[in-house]
Parts: C-alpha cells; structure tokens; sequence
C-alpha cells in the first residue's frame, strides 16, 4: 500500500507497477482491443498522412480529436477549478473528500488531451515553436489557450503531488507541495477562467462560418459558464462510478458523504445552468432573429437548449428539493450529453452550415477518440488503486498539519507584530 | 467662448505633451516609420473570358498538375491542396459570367492573428505568405478564414498549407505574379492597393452601364488585396457578401485585451475572498 519508510524508492516503483484487481475483465479487454486498434490506426497516420485516418475536410478542418478531445473534454475537465474554488477560497469543507479525484481526473484529462492534440497537429514535430524560439504568435487566441493548457497542467500537477507524496511516505515533499496548494490553486483557477472561455475564443473569428444560433461574440462567456456545470455534471458521474467500482479504495467517510455531496453539486449545477440559459436568452433577445430558427437549424437548437440544458436544470433542481439521487444522476448524463452537443454543433455541425453537407468522422478517428479515454480510465484506475484518492491519508500526515501554523495563528502573531510597532 | 478655447488650448497642450512624452517611450530609437504600400490584384469580371490561362501558368509555376476540369454554369469549383487558383462560371442575367477565386491577401488577416507561430504572415509587400520552417499544422488558420482559402496537405505525412501567395518571390524581384502576367484578356491588373481602387473607380464612373457600382474587397473584412468590380451584383458570383466589413483580429480583441485584467484581478480576489470566508469561519467558532 504505502512505502514503508526503509524500503528503496525504486523498489517501492517495481513492486507497486505490479496490476491489482483482476486482469481478464471486460473493461479491461475492451480497453485494450480500442488501444491496440488505435495503435495500429496511429501507425498509419504518421507514416502516411492525416488523411488516410480522419475525415479529410478542407472546410471543416478540425475534426473528433479536436473538437470532441480536446475542445469538449477540457469543458469536462473543469470540474477541478469549481471544486478547488469553493474548497479553498470559499472554505466550503463539504467539497473536500471529492478535491483529490477531480483534480486527478483533470490533470489526466488534460495530459491525455493535450496529447490528442498532438495527434491530430499536421507537423507535430514543430510543436515547440510557440513554447521556444522566435515563433510567439501573440495576437494567436491559441497561443494564449496552449499556453495556458502548459501551465495549468503544471498547477493541477503540483495541486496533485500531495497525493502522490502520501503514498510514497515522502514527508518532506508532501509538506513542501502541501503548502503550495493555496498558490498554484488560486493561479490555476485564473488560468482556467482564461483559458475555457479563451477555448470558445477559438471561433470568434470564424463569424459568417458557424450557424447565426450558436454564433456570438459571448461565446467565450458562454463557453466559461457552461464548462463549471460541464465539469460538475462529469464529477457526479465520476463519483457515482467510483462508488460503485472503488469501493474497497474508499474511505467510509468518504461513502458517507456522498449523497450529501452529489446533492450539494446538483444545486450548484442547477444555479449555474440557469444562469447560462439566462445569457443564452440575453444574447438571443440582442443579436439574432427569428429568420436564423428556418431549415431544421430552429429544432436542432432547441433540442440542445430545452432539452438538454433546461430539462437537466429542473432535474437537477427537482432531485435536490426531493433529495433524489437517481434524479440528479440522468440530469448529470443529461448535461454532459447537452455539452458534447454544443460545442460539436459550433466547432463541426453548424461549421459552414450553408455547405448543406454534413461532416462525420471515419471510425478510425472514433476509434482513437475512444482510446484516448480509455488510456486516460486507466491511469486513473492505475492511481486511485495505489494513491490515497478515495483513501484516508496515512496517519503521519495529520501530525505535519498540526506543525503547519494555521492562518488563524498567523493573523495572531501579525496583530501582535502590528500593536507592538503602533 | 474664450474660457472654452483656453481650456481646449490647455487640454491640447497636456494631450500633446502626453503623446511626444509617450511616442518617445514607446518607439525605439532609429526605427523609421514603414512608407510601404500593399500590392494587390484587380480582377475585372467583365473582361475575364474563363480560358483558364491563369490556372494553367499558377499551376506550371508551382509544380502542379495542368487543371483538368473547366468553368462550367452550375458547377463550383474550388482551389485545393493542388491548385491555387480556379475561375468558375455563373449564369447569371447578363448571360454566362466568371469568377476568379484565390487567396483574398486581406489587409489584415484572419488567418494570420489565428497563427500561434506566425507561420502565415501578411508580409510588408501585401501577400500574405504561409512559412513552412514555423508551421505546426494545427488548421487555426482555417477556421479562421472566412473565405476558407488555405487548405490543408491530408495525404502526407508531412503537411503543408497551400494557398496563393501572390507569387512573394517574384513580387520582390520587382515582377508580376504569374496568373497576371499570363491573362491574355487583361481581366487582372497588378498594382498598388490604393491605385487600383483608384483605377476601378475611374472604370466604373466612365462606364456606370456596364459596372454593378461596388468594387467588392474595398471594406469586405476590413479590405483585401484583391479586389473585383463585376457587372452583376458580387453575390451572384460566388462572392460571399455576408463577411464582416471590419478587419477579422477585431472579433479576438475584447477577448485578448481582458486577459491581463484577469490574470491580475481576479487571483487578488481571490485572495481577498479566502481570507473574508476564514475570517467569518473565526468568527463562527468563536461565538
């Protein structure tokens, strides 16, 4: 379980490298028929081209790794930042058994993605150019956005090491990185208020090119909004799993609060859709009219609107007045659905609408999308079996919080400092 | 009166001050100011006879295969991975009429503020030019372009962009590009922008028959490189008219100028928030 405090780090690695748990599982084989395919399907990709694998679309050049990994799984991976924020800003201590698995969650998304981006750059071997060199493309809203993607990736990592320090009885590190926390969360939370809306950013410029319904200039406000109820919706998804799949990783406290938790995020959830469908209503009643509902787009944005972002609302509303846990489960899956579907509609669907061609992806490229997350399951499934994600810390953990001055004790000793130089 | 002009006087004085003061920061020293003009094309639909010689010289030019395919009513054509250039035909009233379509070299492009590596770049001359040794093959340069002219090489394992770049080379050996010099109906005429603005509306004034009164890329996406006077209304040709009549960075700007208030205010507030919500923690305990 733990490092014991004598045996060699290295050892500790092999022997930890080991599976748990049993290993002809159908997810298990699933899994590595997907990632064995996409392995195959990446060979062929770069040693012949992008097209042989994906969809090649000259007017809609960005195809399922992009939009679907990356553009719409960050909104999912946004979870971390809301948690984060209403644990450590405004101390609400009811969050704190689900911080390590969202952030876990999020930090692998993020790696994960960020590499389905690579995949899918047509000269990945020039990937360095905005991080080094003379290529800052700075009026780039790309630039900003993977900038961003690097430095929050390094924050949700540093948000992380706590956990990972734990587990290798590491004391020193984990006092170290514990009292870095306040910082790089506070930075990341910046950075992700950036870098989602800046992900909508992406297609501002794209304006007589997306359908005038899911075209505005407040998509990225739009987009902001809609990734905290993205990523709260994934962690109820992701808790009600963990539930059920981690159970002998979990600490009972942390299954006690479950239902008390999930309620809580409904309520959040449900606030912060309302307010997005209160802009969604603000900048409909400004900048569009009626004409734009002809030719089947109307429907399809109100399936998207009423039925996957309104309905999910009053469920979960509904699910917290009745304290049903059922309830906010489907508005969880429903939401998520309602995500994918909007930023798909943007970044594909209603993409040079007036083609009148609709674009679908090969199933190589699903395949590969699917590996990607499966990869992703995996690693997370790899650490929560190890790493105290779900589990109680180790006992000597508490004993460095009781070192650590409090914030209390320090306002203290700062009085006193104050009064004896007045 | 006189109380107003002193103060206009002294407001004008402080605003002067302030400006020679600020210029002199903010420009560096021996730096002279750029005098150059942007080159640009002037495609004049009404001579274009639809022979297909500017594809076949922009083809021979650049190495790629003589276009098989010919302007036909009905049928769009357009510029791919291998072929830079294409005139299509419309029917239109006036009878059977063509359409050239190649990269626009808008004044300032969208593809080129999309760029996170500056590989395309809208170049002091006017082309704007796609640069391979920066490229990372990401396609914002795509989704950017609100003509959707760069296309993208799906077939090699080592992409590139392909668009017109308004013959760069030859434009800076003091030359003409290629499709330009090849026309034998002089349906394009090579030039400063601002001349051959001026030129296409000496050709509509003189001739307000013939002429739809509008030289189409004057304002489309705050200006293009190219520009075209037709007999018809641009529309009826293929030409989207439905383009923002503002440069395309200016959608990114609201965006791109909040970062910094961001990164800078908000994790003060922040801040400021977790000591407020620790303090009324205290304050909860204590009583």
């Amino acid at each position: 379980m733990y490092r014991e405090p004598n045996t060699s780090l290295f050892k500790f690695w092999l022997s930890e490298l080991k599976p748990k748990g049993k290993i002809l599982t159908p997810f298990n084989i699933i899994a590595a028929l997907t990632i064995l395919a996409a392995a195959v399907i990446l060979f062929f990709r770069f040693s012949k081209g992008l097209g042989t694998v994906v969809h090649p679309d000259q007017d809609r050049p960005w195809g399922l790794w992009i939009n679907f990994n990356v553009i719409t799984g960050v909104a999912f991976a946004g979870g971390a930042y809301v948690v984060t924020f209403m644990v450590y800003i405004l101390g609400l201590e009811k969050y704190r058994s689900i911080v390590r698995a969202t952030v876990l969650y999020a930090l692998l998304a993020y790696i994960f993605y960020a590499g389905a981006l690579l995949l899918d750059l047509g000269r990945p071997w020039k990937v360095i150019n905005p991080i080094i060199g003379n290529s800052f493309g700075i009026s780039a809203v790309l630039f900003l956005v993977a900038w961003h993607f690097i430095l929050y990736m390094g924050s949700l990592l540093i948000e992380f090491l706590p956990t990972a320090t734990e587990w290798a009885t590491l004391k020193r590190s984990r006092r170290f990185f514990g009292a870095m926390t306040l910082a790089v969360v506070i930075f990341g939370i910046a950075l992700s208020t950036l870098h989602q809306s800046g992900v909508g950013a992406l297609f501002l410029m794209s304006e007589p090119k997306i359908h005038p319904l899911w075209y505005s200039e407040f998509i990225p406000i739009l987009f902001f909004i809609s990734s905290i109820f993205a990523g709260l919706s994934l962690v109820i998804i992701l808790e009600t799993i963990g539930q059920g799949v981690f159970k002998e990783h979990m600490s009972s406290s942390h299954r006690k609060a479950h239902g008390k938790v999930m309620m809580s995020l409904a309520r959040v959830c449900s606030i912060s859709m309302f307010v997005y469908l209160f802009m969604v209503m603000l900048v409909f009643i400004h900048g569009k009219d009626y004409a734009s509902f002809g030719g089947g787009w109307g429907a399809w944005y109100l399936v998207e609107i009423l039925g996957f972002v309104l309905l999910p609302c009053l469920l979960f509303l509904f699910g917290y007045k009745q304290a049903n846990l059922t309830l906010i489960r489907v508005a969880a899956a429903m939401s998520i659905v309602g995500i994918i579907l909007n930023r798909l509609n943007i970044s594909t669907i209603s993409f040079n609408w007036f083609d009148h061609s609709l674009h679908w992806p090969t199933w190589m490229e699903m395949v590969v999308s699917v590996a990607v997350i499966f990869v992703q399951l995996l690693v997370f499934r790899w650490i929560v079996r190890r790493m105290p994600v779900y589990r109680e810390s180790p006992g000597w953990v508490s004993n460095l919080g009781k070192q650590k001055r409090s914030l209390e004790t320090t306002n203290k000793w700062r009085n006193k400092k104050w009064k004896a130089s007045a | 009166m006189g109380n107003n002009r002193r103060n206009f006087l002294k407001t004008l004085g402080v605003v002067g001050g302030s400006l020679t003061f600020g210029k002199s920061l903010a420009a560096p020293s021996g730096k002279t100011e750029n005098t150059k003009e942007f080159y640009g094309i002037l495609y004049d639909s009404t001579r274009c006879v639809g022979c297909q010689s500017c594809e076949l010289a922009c083809a021979e030019a650049y190495g790629f295969p003589p276009p098989e395919d010919y302007p036909e009513a009905g049928v769009l054509r357009k510029t791919n991975t291998s072929q830079r250039v294409v005139v299509n035909a419309f029917e239109t009233d006036l009878g059977e009429q063509y359409m050239r379509s190649a990269c626009n070299h808008c004044s300032s492009p969208a593809c080129a503020s999309a760029c996170l590596t500056k590989a395309m770049l809208k170049t002091e001359e006017g082309p704007v030019i796609w640069r391979e040794d920066k490229c990372m093959g990401c396609r914002s340069c795509m989704i950017a372009c609100p003509f959707n002219v760069p296309k993208f090489e799906y077939d090699s394992p080592n992409p590139k962009i392909q668009k017109c770049r308004m013959c760069y080379e030859k434009l800076r050996e003091g030359e003409m590009p290629e499709c330009v010099s090849a026309c034998p109906a002089e349906a394009m005429l090579f030039g400063k922008r601002r001349e051959l603005i001026e030129i296409a509306r000496e050709r509509i004034y003189t001739d307000p028959d013939t002429y739809h009164h509008e030289i189409y890329g004057e304002h489309e996406a705050g200006g293009t490189g190219v520009l075209y006077i037709t007999a018809v209304p641009p529309e009826e040709l293929g030409l989207r008219t439905d383009v923002w009549n503002v440069s395309y960075p200016e959608h990114n700007k609201t965006f791109l100028y909040s970062v910094p208030a961001v990164l800078v205010l908000w994790p003060a507030f922040m801040l400021g928030l977790r000591n407020a919500s620790d303090e009324v923690k205290n304050n909860l305990k204590k009583s």
